[in-house]
């Protein structure tokens, strides 16, 4: 099982201090915080993509190039990259290139972004926001398996005897999760192709999750790609932590109660009870996480959100200091021996290749 | 056979003369539904207890605890009887607040009979300049009679029309509710577009 982090990149004043990162600052932070994601043992830290303030993370593959060469382990991935808004030529373009730059350190996560007033800035409209991911997709297939594409669709000009260049690395392409919080469409789409599902999880009640997991598995199923059990999915975490409960939560609470999405609303304890935001010590976050199993099953990847709402840096690394020595040794061990014998790891391009090799040969 | 009637008064005091009117309303429907042999079970939602959940559902995108049940209430009702205060010429905030973060299509086709309440008369065509669009636009099957309660109405002399209104008000709901198909929510994870079907656009 992989344990890692995601982050949507947001510029948001720290309400402890009034401080404001610059853009500048907050983008050499979000490499800051993924070089310490490896240092702490995590095996995958995924970036957001948005077009609009409060973010600056308009290009993920540019900050994933630059973190992949500063980086040896670390798997990089996507928190989401949008599907409906930017052109597949150029997602498969892309994605390829940085494949190759990070010798197949990455893959990405696609989602379709729900901020209505960016899509007309790319010629699109969010009411064709689940048109847009299927057919954008499955051009985006295309484009990575085949070498030429001939193509016509709804959302974009026609290719003729088009190739994506640079192909594949090795001939695979990264493996996808596609994110959804509680659209069945996305859902029956990785089961389609086979592909992850990622529930974003945070910020919503485990009941959209589970219902979304349990759709997924059971369409995978029927789609022939293994069992149920056999799906590949991922969930996301919100967690905050301190040695004690008490001390964790009289720190988080001030970023809590003004968060950009949630602020202003529900008490921070209210908050935890409906959503799996976790503010407590180590021992409760290990406790809550293991739970997310009993209603998922076993799963593929658990990535934290843990850098928004206005978190100076140096808390961060700390936070990072905490989860990869106390919280995800637990988790590997507790999860390891909890798991089903089938259950699959998530798709690496090594897993990926070697498994298109074996295909080869017993052709 | 009883039927789910669930009444959601937004009156704010204690008592509140907008429950007054919401229980007779429903203590109406009851009496009609017995006419023709069945009976109403019913289910009563105070909105200010829910003041607080409202907004933060406005503000996280989904419904909490108490408010979940609520709106649960209302998915598997068989027809509701709403009642507000009139606040500034209208329907109040809070109870507008209750029907804007249910589903879509939530109320679709279900059986609603409409009530409110003020200080003075004056304000009775709120019943039909506000919420009965508000209804209309929410896809729900309005009862034609609409029972508007100012301060006079309650314990004067001569005040026979307005139990007759009542009266009819819930015969009419009734009557909708007995001509309705029985309510069954659907589970949209149940009956998933197959994906052949969506790549077709």
């Amino acid at each position: 099982m992989q344990f890692g982090i995601f982050t949507v990149g947001d510029v948001t004043t720290d309400p402890t201090t009034g401080h404001t990162p610059s853009e500048h600052e907050r983008i050499k932070n979000t490499v800051a915080i993924a070089k310490k994601a490896e240092e702490v043992g995590l095996d995958v830290v995924a970036f957001g993509q948005h077009h609009n303030p409060p973010f600056a993370a308009s290009s993920p593959t540019t900050t994933m190039a630059y973190v992949a060469a500063q980086t040896s382990k670390i798997l990089l991935s996507t928190s989401t990259t949008l599907i409906t808004t930017t052109d597949p030529v150029r997602i498969a373009e892309d994605y390829a290139q940085l494949q190759h730059l990070a010798d197949g350190r990455i893959d990405l996560m696609l989602g379709r972004g729900n901020t209505g007033p960016v899509y007309p800035w790319f010629g699109k409209d969010i009411r064709d926001g689940i048109a847009l991911a299927v057919e954008n997709y499955a051009l985006l297939r295309r484009l990575w398996d085949e070498d030429v594409v001939t193509w016509e669709g709804k959302f974009r000009t026609p290719l003729q005897g088009f190739t994506s260049t640079p192909r594949p690395l090795d001939g695979v392409p990264p493996f996808v999760w596609h994110g959804s919080i509680r659209s069945p469409e996305i859902a029956e789409q990785a089961a389609y192709y086979g592909d992850g599902f990622f529930s974003n999880h945070i910020f919503w009640p485990a009941s959209h999750t589970k219902q979304m997991v349990a759709l997924y598995r059971r369409r995978f199923e029927h789609y022939g790609h293994g069992t149920a059990d056999q799906a590949i999915v991922g969930l996301g975490g919100q967690v905050y932590m301190a040695k004690s409960s008490q001390d964790a939560v009289r720190e988080f609470r001030p970023y809590f109660d003004v968060a950009p999405v949630y602020g202003h609303g529900p008490s921070l304890e209210d908050f935890m009870e409906a959503t799996p935001l976790t503010v407590g010590s180590p021992q409760q976050v290990i406790e809550r996480t293991l739970g997310f199993r009993d209603y998922v099953g076993d799963y593929q990847r658990q990535l934290f959100l843990m850098d928004h709402a206005g978190l100076p840096l140096s808390t961060v690394l700390k936070q990072l200091d905490l989860l990869g020595s106390e919280v995800v040794p637990v988790l590997r061990k507790e999860f390891a021996a909890l798991a089903g014998p089938d259950v699959p790891d998530a798709p690496t391009h090594e897993s990926l290749l070697a498994a298109r090799q074996s295909e080869a040969v017993a052709v | 056979m009883s039927r789910s009637i669930v009444v959601i008064s937004a009156g704010l005091a204690n008592p509140s003369s907008t429950r007054l009117l919401a229980d007779q309303l429903a203590t109406a429907t009851d009496v009609a539904l017995r006419s023709h042999g069945e009976a109403a079970d019913v289910h009563v939602i105070e909105l200010r207890e829910l003041a607080h959940p409202l907004a933060d559902h406005l503000l996280t995108g989904f419904p909490t605890g108490e408010l979940a049940q609520a709106i649960e209430m209302v998915r598997k009702a068989d027809g509701l009887v709403v009642v507000t205060p009139v606040f500034a010429a209208s329907y109040s905030g809070l109870f507008k607040m209750f029907f804007e973060v249910l589903d879509k299509d939530l109320l679709r086709g279900k059986p609603v009979l409409l009530g409110a309440t003020a200080g003075t008369a004056r304000h009775s065509l709120v019943l039909e300049h506000a919420m009965r669009p508000l209804f209309s636009y929410l896809g729900a099957v309005t009862v034609p009679t609409a029972v508007f309660a100012a301060t006079e109405d309650f314990g004067r002399a001569g005040s026979g029309d307005f139990a007759a209104r009542i009266a009819t008000a819930g015969r009419e709901l009734a009557a909708l509710v007995l001509g309705a198909p029985r309510v069954v929510p659907q589970d949209p994870f149940d009956n998933v577009t197959p994906f052949d079907q969506l790549l077709k656009g």
